[in-house]
Protein backbone atom coordinates (compact mmCIF):
# COMPACT_ATOMS: atom_id res chain seq x y z
CA UNK A 1 0.00 0.00 0.00
CA UNK A 2 1.35 3.56 -0.92
CA UNK A 3 0.88 6.64 0.97
CA UNK A 4 -0.37 9.52 -1.50
CA UNK A 5 0.34 12.07 0.90
CA UNK A 6 3.61 11.37 1.81
CA UNK A 7 2.68 12.40 5.82
CA UNK A 8 5.56 9.91 6.95
CA UNK A 9 9.33 10.71 7.91
CA UNK A 10 12.06 7.94 7.97
CA UNK A 11 12.07 5.29 10.97
CA UNK A 12 15.55 7.18 11.26
CA UNK A 13 13.99 10.19 12.84
CA UNK A 14 12.57 8.07 15.82
CA UNK A 15 16.22 7.28 17.13
CA UNK A 16 15.94 10.13 19.66
CA UNK A 17 12.74 8.55 21.22
CA UNK A 18 13.87 5.32 20.79
CA UNK A 19 17.32 6.33 22.91
CA UNK A 20 15.03 6.97 25.90
CA UNK A 21 14.23 2.95 26.19
CA UNK A 22 17.28 1.03 24.56
CA UNK A 23 20.61 1.28 25.20
CA UNK A 24 22.26 0.90 21.32
CA UNK A 25 20.51 2.52 18.45
CA UNK A 26 18.08 0.19 17.19
CA UNK A 27 16.92 2.13 13.89
CA UNK A 28 20.28 0.22 12.82
CA UNK A 29 18.82 -2.80 13.97
CA UNK A 30 17.24 -5.09 10.89
CA UNK A 31 13.51 -5.87 11.84
CA UNK A 32 11.42 -8.63 9.83
CA UNK A 33 7.72 -7.62 9.07
CA UNK A 34 5.53 -10.06 10.94
CA UNK A 35 2.87 -9.45 8.31
CA UNK A 36 4.66 -9.69 5.04
CA UNK A 37 8.46 -10.97 6.04
CA UNK A 38 10.05 -8.27 4.21
CA UNK A 39 13.41 -7.17 6.36
CA UNK A 40 15.25 -3.99 6.41
CA UNK A 41 16.65 -1.86 8.81
CA UNK A 42 14.21 0.11 11.04
CA UNK A 43 15.90 3.56 9.93
CA UNK A 44 14.06 2.26 6.32
CA UNK A 45 10.86 2.10 7.75
CA UNK A 46 7.77 4.68 7.36
CA UNK A 47 7.61 6.67 10.61
CA UNK A 48 4.16 8.80 11.36
CA UNK A 49 4.32 11.05 14.35
CA UNK A 50 1.53 13.53 14.33
CA UNK A 51 -0.41 11.20 16.78
CA UNK A 52 0.09 10.89 20.57
CA UNK A 53 3.22 8.83 20.14
CA UNK A 54 4.84 7.26 16.94
CA UNK A 55 4.46 4.52 14.48
CA UNK A 56 6.94 3.18 12.46
CA UNK A 57 5.08 0.81 9.59
CA UNK A 58 6.86 -1.86 6.84
CA UNK A 59 7.83 0.16 3.91
CA UNK A 60 6.65 -2.76 2.06
CA UNK A 61 3.27 -3.48 2.98
CA UNK A 62 2.54 -0.88 5.78
CA UNK A 63 1.92 -2.76 8.80
CA UNK A 64 2.36 -1.20 11.53
CA UNK A 65 6.09 -2.40 13.03
CA UNK A 66 6.63 -0.85 16.28
CA UNK A 67 4.23 1.35 18.34
CA UNK A 68 5.98 4.08 21.48
CA UNK A 69 3.45 5.89 23.07
CA UNK A 70 3.89 8.46 26.09
CA UNK A 71 1.14 8.40 28.52
CA UNK A 72 1.67 10.58 31.70
CA UNK A 73 4.46 9.11 33.30
CA UNK A 74 4.71 5.94 31.32
CA UNK A 75 5.78 4.99 27.97
CA UNK A 76 4.52 1.96 26.24
CA UNK A 77 6.10 -0.31 23.67
CA UNK A 78 4.33 -2.37 21.35
CA UNK A 79 6.86 -4.31 19.25
CA UNK A 80 4.63 -7.12 18.21
CA UNK A 81 4.63 -6.29 14.23
CA UNK A 82 8.09 -7.84 14.09
CA UNK A 83 8.88 -11.45 14.16
CA UNK A 84 12.55 -10.27 15.09
CA UNK A 85 15.02 -7.47 15.65
CA UNK A 86 18.48 -8.21 14.82
CA UNK A 87 20.93 -5.80 16.13
CA UNK A 88 24.96 -5.60 15.53
CA UNK A 89 26.70 -6.31 19.12
CA UNK A 90 29.86 -5.95 18.33
CA UNK A 91 29.72 -3.03 20.26
CA UNK A 92 27.53 -3.67 22.81
CA UNK A 93 30.00 -3.55 25.27
CA UNK A 94 31.51 0.08 25.03
CA UNK A 95 27.62 1.15 24.09
CA UNK A 96 26.05 0.42 27.15
CA UNK B 1 20.10 9.44 25.92
CA UNK B 2 20.93 12.86 27.86
CA UNK B 3 19.80 16.26 27.07
CA UNK B 4 22.64 18.65 27.26
CA UNK B 5 22.79 22.00 26.67
CA UNK B 6 24.34 23.95 23.80
CA UNK B 7 25.19 27.73 23.85
CA UNK B 8 24.99 29.56 20.64
CA UNK B 9 28.32 30.78 19.29
CA UNK B 10 27.42 32.24 16.01
CA UNK B 11 24.15 33.29 13.79
CA UNK B 12 24.21 33.21 9.87
CA UNK B 13 21.61 33.66 7.57
CA UNK B 14 22.24 31.71 5.08
CA UNK B 15 19.03 32.47 2.99
CA UNK B 16 16.27 35.02 3.95
CA UNK B 17 14.32 31.78 5.09
CA UNK B 18 17.12 30.22 6.47
CA UNK B 19 20.04 30.39 9.12
CA UNK B 20 22.90 28.46 10.43
CA UNK B 21 23.04 28.28 14.20
CA UNK B 22 26.62 27.34 15.97
CA UNK B 23 26.54 25.63 19.05
CA UNK B 24 28.98 25.14 21.37
CA UNK B 25 28.11 22.19 23.59
CA UNK B 26 30.15 21.05 26.86
CA UNK B 27 30.96 17.18 26.84
CA UNK B 28 29.95 16.29 23.04
CA UNK B 29 31.10 12.98 22.53
CA UNK B 30 31.17 14.18 18.51
CA UNK B 31 29.09 12.77 15.46
CA UNK B 32 29.40 11.77 12.65
CA UNK B 33 28.02 13.05 9.20
CA UNK B 34 24.38 12.72 8.13
CA UNK B 35 23.41 12.36 11.77
CA UNK B 36 20.70 14.53 13.64
CA UNK B 37 19.88 15.75 16.80
CA UNK B 38 16.58 17.00 18.59
CA UNK B 39 16.63 20.53 20.09
CA UNK B 40 13.60 20.81 22.71
CA UNK B 41 12.62 24.25 23.55
CA UNK B 42 10.03 24.51 27.21
CA UNK B 43 7.85 27.98 27.73
CA UNK B 44 7.99 29.31 31.36
CA UNK B 45 4.63 27.11 31.57
CA UNK B 46 6.42 24.15 30.67
CA UNK B 47 5.12 23.37 27.46
CA UNK B 48 7.89 22.04 25.43
CA UNK B 49 8.44 21.18 21.89
CA UNK B 50 11.23 18.78 20.44
CA UNK B 51 12.12 18.86 16.72
CA UNK B 52 15.04 17.19 14.41
CA UNK B 53 17.46 18.91 13.21
CA UNK B 54 20.34 17.81 10.72
CA UNK B 55 23.71 18.37 11.55
CA UNK B 56 25.43 21.01 8.77
CA UNK B 57 29.22 20.42 10.55
CA UNK B 58 31.72 17.85 10.09
CA UNK B 59 33.04 15.82 13.26
CA UNK B 60 35.22 17.69 15.49
CA UNK B 61 36.59 17.21 19.10
CA UNK B 62 35.91 21.21 20.06
CA UNK B 63 32.64 20.27 20.78
CA UNK B 64 31.13 22.33 17.94
CA UNK B 65 27.55 21.81 16.75
CA UNK B 66 26.09 23.61 13.53
CA UNK B 67 22.60 23.17 12.57
CA UNK B 68 20.93 25.36 9.45
CA UNK B 69 17.40 25.93 9.88
CA UNK B 70 14.57 26.59 7.19
CA UNK B 71 11.83 28.75 8.95
CA UNK B 72 8.61 27.39 7.91
CA UNK B 73 5.62 29.97 8.14
CA UNK B 74 3.56 27.86 10.02
CA UNK B 75 6.02 26.86 12.38
CA UNK B 76 6.01 26.27 16.01
CA UNK B 77 9.84 26.20 16.53
CA UNK B 78 11.82 27.22 13.17
CA UNK B 79 10.57 30.82 13.57
CA UNK B 80 11.85 31.49 16.74
CA UNK B 81 15.54 29.54 16.01
CA UNK B 82 15.78 31.65 12.78
CA UNK B 83 14.53 34.77 14.05
CA UNK B 84 14.88 35.32 17.79
CA UNK B 85 17.41 33.14 19.01
CA UNK B 86 20.90 35.22 19.55
CA UNK B 87 24.42 34.88 20.73
CA UNK B 88 24.88 33.91 24.44
CA UNK B 89 21.10 31.83 24.73
CA UNK B 90 20.70 27.92 25.31
CA UNK B 91 19.37 25.69 23.80
CA UNK B 92 18.83 21.99 24.70
CA UNK B 93 20.18 18.92 22.91
CA UNK B 94 19.71 15.48 22.47
CA UNK B 95 22.30 13.92 20.17
CA UNK B 96 24.37 13.20 18.10
CA UNK B 97 21.05 10.65 16.74
CA UNK B 98 21.13 7.82 13.95
CA UNK B 99 23.57 5.64 12.49
CA UNK B 100 21.88 4.65 9.19
CA UNK B 101 22.07 7.87 7.15
CA UNK B 102 25.62 8.28 7.90
CA UNK B 103 28.95 8.54 5.44
CA UNK B 104 32.21 7.74 7.59
CA UNK B 105 35.54 8.36 5.95
CA UNK B 106 36.72 4.32 6.24
CA UNK B 107 34.42 4.23 2.67
CA UNK B 108 35.69 4.04 -0.22
CA UNK B 109 32.67 4.09 -3.05
CA UNK B 110 31.55 6.75 -5.20
CA UNK B 111 29.10 8.75 -3.48
CA UNK B 112 25.95 10.10 -5.06
CA UNK B 113 24.31 12.99 -2.94
CA UNK B 114 20.92 14.05 -3.73
CA UNK B 115 19.47 17.18 -1.81
CA UNK B 116 15.96 18.76 -2.31
CA UNK B 117 15.74 22.15 -0.62
CA UNK B 118 17.29 22.07 3.24
CA UNK B 119 17.73 18.36 2.66
CA UNK B 120 21.54 19.64 1.80
CA UNK B 121 22.37 20.06 5.69
CA UNK B 122 23.54 16.29 6.39
CA UNK B 123 24.83 16.11 2.73
CA UNK B 124 27.22 19.19 3.39
CA UNK B 125 28.58 17.62 6.50
CA UNK B 126 29.24 14.20 4.30
CA UNK B 127 31.25 16.43 2.47
CA UNK B 128 32.96 18.43 4.97
CA UNK B 129 33.26 15.91 6.69
CA UNK B 130 35.44 14.30 3.49
CA UNK B 131 37.59 17.20 3.26
CA UNK B 132 38.33 17.55 7.09
CA UNK B 133 39.85 13.90 6.90
CA UNK B 134 41.50 14.40 3.86
CA UNK B 135 39.64 11.73 1.77
CA UNK B 136 39.72 12.01 -1.86
CA UNK B 137 36.83 9.24 -2.51
CA UNK B 138 34.58 10.49 -5.60
CA UNK B 139 31.92 12.42 -4.48
CA UNK B 140 28.88 13.83 -6.96
CA UNK B 141 26.13 16.41 -5.37
CA UNK B 142 22.78 17.05 -7.52
CA UNK B 143 21.15 19.83 -5.06
CA UNK B 144 17.95 20.21 -6.57
CA UNK B 145 16.67 23.96 -5.05
CA UNK B 146 13.66 26.10 -6.11
CA UNK B 147 15.40 29.20 -7.16
CA UNK B 148 19.33 30.19 -7.13
CA UNK B 149 18.63 32.35 -3.92
CA UNK B 150 17.77 29.59 -2.10
CA UNK B 151 21.00 27.96 -2.69
CA UNK B 152 22.55 27.31 1.24
CA UNK B 153 26.35 27.37 1.79
CA UNK B 154 26.43 28.92 -1.90
CA UNK B 155 30.31 30.32 -1.74
CA UNK B 156 31.79 27.26 0.14
CA UNK B 157 30.06 25.05 -2.71
CA UNK B 158 31.44 26.95 -5.09
CA UNK B 159 35.24 26.50 -3.76
CA UNK B 160 34.57 22.87 -2.70
CA UNK B 161 33.83 22.27 -6.64
CA UNK B 162 36.69 24.56 -8.20
CA UNK B 163 39.05 22.54 -6.04
CA UNK B 164 41.23 19.75 -6.86
CA UNK B 165 40.15 16.19 -5.59
CA UNK B 166 36.68 18.06 -6.38
CA UNK B 167 33.10 17.42 -5.65
CA UNK B 168 31.24 17.39 -8.37
CA UNK B 169 28.56 20.06 -8.33
CA UNK B 170 25.37 20.07 -10.25
CA UNK B 171 22.01 22.88 -9.33
CA UNK B 172 18.99 21.60 -10.97
CA UNK B 173 16.39 24.67 -10.13
CA UNK B 174 12.60 23.80 -9.93
CA UNK B 175 10.92 27.55 -10.29
CA UNK B 176 13.87 29.60 -11.64
CA UNK B 177 17.09 29.89 -12.95
CA UNK B 178 19.62 31.83 -13.41
CA UNK B 179 20.39 34.35 -17.30
CA UNK B 180 21.42 31.69 -19.50
CA UNK B 181 20.84 28.43 -17.70
CA UNK B 182 20.97 25.48 -20.42
CA UNK B 183 17.52 23.77 -18.47
CA UNK B 184 14.50 25.06 -18.02
CA UNK B 185 13.09 25.14 -14.17
CA UNK B 186 11.67 21.69 -13.27
CA UNK B 187 11.91 18.86 -11.30
CA UNK B 188 14.50 15.79 -11.32
CA UNK B 189 13.69 13.90 -13.79
CA UNK B 190 15.12 10.81 -15.32
CA UNK B 191 17.41 12.64 -17.82
CA UNK B 192 18.73 14.82 -15.11
CA UNK B 193 19.65 11.63 -12.99
CA UNK B 194 21.19 9.46 -16.13
CA UNK B 195 23.34 13.09 -16.99
CA UNK B 196 24.70 13.82 -13.83
CA UNK B 197 24.83 10.88 -11.52
CA UNK B 198 27.03 8.15 -11.05
CA UNK B 199 26.91 5.41 -13.67
CA UNK B 200 25.04 2.52 -11.43
CA UNK B 201 27.88 -0.08 -12.86
CA UNK B 202 29.84 2.12 -10.52
CA UNK B 203 27.38 0.84 -7.72
CA UNK B 204 27.64 4.57 -5.84
CA UNK B 205 26.21 4.81 -2.41
CA UNK B 206 23.36 7.11 -2.64
CA UNK B 207 22.12 9.63 0.25
CA UNK B 208 18.55 11.35 -0.77
CA UNK B 209 17.55 13.74 1.36
CA UNK B 210 14.51 16.47 1.22
CA UNK B 211 10.63 16.35 1.60
CA UNK B 212 8.86 12.92 1.50
CA UNK B 213 7.54 13.41 -2.16
CA UNK B 214 11.33 14.28 -2.97
CA UNK B 215 12.60 11.37 -2.08
CA UNK B 216 10.23 9.12 -3.17
CA UNK B 217 10.27 9.98 -6.88
CA UNK B 218 14.09 10.47 -6.76
CA UNK B 219 14.92 6.78 -5.08
CA UNK B 220 12.36 5.49 -7.92
CA UNK B 221 14.59 7.77 -10.83
CA UNK B 222 17.90 6.25 -9.16
CA UNK B 223 16.20 2.64 -8.93
CA UNK B 224 15.24 3.02 -12.89
CA UNK B 225 18.86 3.91 -13.64
CA UNK B 226 19.42 0.90 -12.45
CA UNK B 227 21.14 1.86 -8.71
CA UNK B 228 20.47 -0.94 -6.18
CA UNK B 229 17.61 -0.46 -3.40
CA UNK B 230 19.71 -1.27 -1.00
CA UNK B 231 22.16 1.13 -1.85
CA UNK B 232 19.82 4.27 -1.37
CA UNK B 233 19.91 5.57 1.98
CA UNK B 234 17.31 8.34 2.45
CA UNK B 235 15.93 11.09 5.10
CA UNK B 236 12.85 12.32 4.55
CA UNK B 237 11.49 15.99 5.77
CA UNK B 238 7.98 15.09 5.42
CA UNK B 239 5.17 16.70 3.26
CA UNK B 240 5.87 20.56 3.99
CA UNK B 241 9.29 20.65 2.96
CA UNK B 242 11.07 21.06 6.45
CA UNK B 243 10.67 20.27 10.19
CA UNK B 244 8.46 22.80 11.72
Amino acid sequence: MSSPNYDYLDGNAAAGELSRVFAVDITTATGRCAECGTTKCLAEAHLYMHGPGLVARCPACEHVLLRLVNVREHMFLDVRGMTYLCLDASHSEEAS
Amino acid sequence: MMWRAGTVVALHDETPTARTITLQVADWPSHVAGQHVDVRLTAPDGYSAVRSYSIASPPNAEGRVELTVERLSDGEVSPYLTQELAVGDRLELRGPIGGWFVWQSRQAEPIQLIAGGSGIVPLMAMIRSRASAGSTEPFRLLYSVREPGAVFYRDELQAISDGVDSVTLTYAYTRAIPRGWPRPPGRIDASVIAETTWPSKLIPTCYVCGPTSFVESTAALLVGCGNRPDKIRTERFGPTGGRK
